[in-house]
């Protein structure tokens, strides 16, 4: 389940993890609503609907991290509707310290093998973690790679086919989506495509639920290149490498947690303001402006959104804000609001900022 | 017009004090800690001679006072999603209009943000809030585990204890200016247990029939002083000790529960209640109950800030040790299947003649599950059940109209499950 889950534990005790993200805007829910009032978010339904559905009757387990009370208490659904041999909730740490926060996670993480060994009686060895990291920190690079890429050279793959390239990472052993981010990143390095005129934008608030990818397109369709975005978070969520050969890779896959995640509505940020990292980013990637698209009913990204908007405006940055559901199928709104945001800028760009 | 009773009475003073007090800190010099009810650490605060303001107090009261209306609004023009918690935009919105509380005196700026963050994850977003709305105050975090496999284990308690004594602690030193002190939280503590002792007994009046209290309507108010900072003062012990007096003698005398318009005279059915009430229509909406002779005989959300009648009990021996035990059993901090079980105790125990869920659209700690929550009990107890939605403190989510017709055709279907059982 989103956001972040350390995929190396399951790959060290040999086994697959899957990213279930919801079920998107293919998939008709029917049994889904008749768990969920109209005021709770999609996501949880469409997780209900496919898991009544059989679609996870392959999976031996799931782990639901700590975002929401919504992904928390559906832990608890799938305890009750006997779905998997076991549902962990996963509670990150919302202390940092090592000392505190840093052996509480890895005591979790503990819990998560211990329920994986009992399905397939593996242990993991340091060397098996260590490989693993290696190949998770090679995942993560070639990631970041082609986002760094693709921020200076936008037209060369759209915004639509990159999430669909790191989607596809949630779904199948991390050595062949390696091979394909490999092969996607030497592709980049040739021109393609011709630059056009649109404004450079950062997409905010879809850490969780995510946007199907219409709107994705939209966005794009409607005069925008999006540089940097919050989809599939889990994927670049260490900023950076975890430590690779070390005798206790536990304690760098915690280490990491603790010092190198990025920043997202399901993490306090007192001391390091998510607002703050959220306009380094805006610098980093020149863009033009922010585009705040959260789901509809969700409480961590909506309650985070005017203190996030208030930093843009201390900072002349432009942005526009609406809300969507991972099932939303109309987007004239959205374009006409997109492409009226793109247009402002373009048209009177630093103009309107000064004035 | 309804008697007050002499409990009302001391609570109503107590309440008031506290207010005043809180009023005048800045020139006694009283330091003030914001914080919430699930897993309030009122012990701690007591022990630093601080005072406790409870946001989410001042809304559920703003809401009663019909003031939550345009505190909410008032937080949506500062860039509040409609389909967030109203608890945190009331709070916000009264805070963006001058913090004049509920009793129409000014509430100090915090001291001290206190997040005891149990049950519930906005209260984490509503304190990254305030603390964008007070900039530089000083914050103390103590996260919660969350019970997810219905146990504490000693690893949760450790993380808890060591957060206690490297975060929390050192910060309330800092603000207060005064040194931990824990011979004097041990005698504070000493109190809670009497306290809790109490309350156990007082929710344990409903078995009778007649109930001789309703345990949600009036229940919120005999909540009151154990969740909003006196747990652990003599002054609760007192009170509670009062009112359980004053329910006894109505048991005793078989009477039924008081409600703003008198006594029950006949119990017509006994239900067991999920989810917190609504607040801007509180009267409306407890009359809708009592005029057909419906009484509450346990509720969940009397729990949520702490369920002690499953046998927890704060430790005078074990200071830091039990005040985590103590945030990690607070109702929304149980795992569903631990409260659905909680839940099917009170049904069974209570003699209920049915099960109803308030579901509220601010609070998805509450209400994410729900529907699966009533279907399991209605499957394994046969026992009818009813939902209602409506929401905490925003008016616009209470439909009268709706509600009481959904809950008109619960007590037929209870009326009808009453005559097939007489048969």
């Amino acid at each position: 389940m989103p956001i972040y889950f350390p995929r190396e534990i399951i790959h060290a005790a040999n086994g697959l993890a899957v990213g279930i993200l919801g079920a998107g805007d293919r998939k008709r829910i029917i049994k889904g609503d008749a768990f969920y009032q109209s005021y709770i978010c999609r996501i949880p339904r469409g997780i209900i609907e496919l898991a009544l559905d059989k679609h996870f009757n392959g999976f031996d387990g799931f782990v639901f991290p700590s975002i929401c009370d919504v992904m928390r208490n559906l832990s608890g659904m799938f305890q009750l509707l006997n779905i998997g041999t076991f549902d962990n909730y996963l509670d990150y740490p919302q202390n940092f310290d090592p000392n505190i926060g840093g052996e509480y996670y890895r005591n979790e993480l503990k819990n998560i093998l211990a329920n994986i060994k009992k399905i397939n009686n593996v242990d993991v060895t340091t060397e098996n973690l260590n490989h693993s990291i290696k190949l998770y920190n090679k995942n993560r690079n070639l990631i970041t790679s082609i986002y760094n890429i693709r921020q200076i050279y936008p037209w060369r793959l759209s915004a639509e086919e990159l999430y669909y390239i790191v989607r596809a990472g949630m779904v199948m052993p991390v050595e062949e989506h390696n091979e394909i981010l490999e092969s996607i990143y030497r592709q980049l390095q040739l021109e393609t495509g011709e630059p056009m005129d649109k404004i450079r934008v950062i997409v905010s608030g879809s850490f969780c639920e995510q946007p199907p990818v219409s709107l994705i397109k939209t966005i794009e369709l409607a005069g925008c290149y999006v540089v940097d975005d919050d989809f599939l978070l889990g994927s670049r969520w260490i900023e950076g490498d975890i430590e690779e050969d070390t005798d206790d890779p536990i304690g760098a896959i915690v280490n990491a947690f603790l010092t190198k995640s990025t920043f997202s509505s399901s993490v306090y940020d007192i001391k390091n303001p998510k607002e703050d990292r959220l306009i380094d980013l805006y610098k980093k990637r020149k863009a033009d402006g922010i585009i705040f698209a959260a789901p509809s009913f969700c409480d961590p990204a909506l309650l985070d959104r005017p203190a996030l908007q208030n930093a843009c405006e201390k900072n002349n940055i432009r942005f526009i804000s609406f809300e969507y559901a991972e099932n939303t199928g109309q987007f004239k709104n959205i374009k006409e609001q997109v492409g009226a945001f793109s247009d402002s800028i373009k048209l009177w760009g630093e103009e309107l900022i000064e004035k | 017009m309804v008697e007050k009773e002499q409990s009302m009475i001391i609570q109503k003073e107590m309440i008031a004090n506290l207010f005043k007090e809180l009023s005048t800190a800045k020139e006694t010099g009283k330091k003030v800690v914001y914080t919430f009810v699930p897993g309030n650490l009122s012990e701690l605060i007591l022990a630093f001679d601080m005072l406790p303001v409870y946001p989410e107090i001042n809304a559920l009261q703003s809401g009663m006072r019909k003031k939550s209306g345009s505190f909410i609004k008032e937080a949506e023009k500062f860039g509040h999603s409609e389909d967030v918690c109203t608890y945190v935009k009331c709070d916000i919105g009264m805070m963006l209009k001058g913090n004049i509380g509920p009793t129409g005196e000014k509430i100090p700026p915090p001291d001290l943000l206190l997040l005891s963050y149990t049950g519930c994850f906005t209260f984490m977003k509503w304190f990254e809030s305030l603390e964008d709305l007070y900039p530089g105050v000083e914050i103390a975090m103590l996260h919660t585990p969350y019970q997810k496999d219905g146990v504490i284990t000693k690893e949760m308690t450790e993380y808890m204890v060591k957060q206690l004594k490297q975060e929390v602690i050192p910060k309330m030193e800092k603000v207060s200016g005064k040194k931990y002190d824990e011979t004097k939280l041990k005698k504070i503590l000493e109190n809670s247990v009497k306290t809790e002792d109490l309350i156990v007994k007082i929710f344990d009046t409903p078995k009778t029939i007649p109930s001789p209290i309703d345990a949600y309507f009036a229940g919120v108010y005999y909540i009151g002083p154990i969740n909003i900072g006196f747990r652990g003062t003599e002054e609760a012990v007192e009170y509670y000790a009062e009112l359980y007096k004053e329910i006894n003698k109505r048991a005793e005398l078989g009477l039924g529960p008081i409600t703003p318009e008198g006594e029950i005279k006949e119990e017509q059915y006994r239900l067991v209640v999920e989810g917190p009430p609504n607040w801007t229509s509180f009267r409306e909406f407890w009359k809708l109950f009592y005029d057909l002779g419906a009484v509450i005989v346990a509720s969940s959300y009397t729990k949520v800030g702490g369920v002690y009648d499953m046998g927890f009990r704060h430790n005078p021996d074990r200071p830091l040790e039990s005040l985590s035990e103590y945030c990690m059993n607070c109702y929304t901090n149980l795992n569903f299947p631990q409260r659905i079980e909680l839940l099917e105790k009170c049904i069974t125990d209570y003699h209920a003649d049915g099960f109803l869920i308030n579901s509220i659209k601010s609070c998805n700690s509450f209400s994410a599950g729900q529907l699966l929550m009533m279907r399991k009990l209605e499957e394994k107890l046969e026992v009818p059940v009813g939902f209602i939605e409506s929401d905490l403190v925003d008016p616009r989510y209470f439909s009268y109209a709706n509600i009481k017709n959904r809950l008109e055709s619960f007590f037929q279907m209870l009326e009808q499950r009453k005559i097939i059982n007489a048969n």
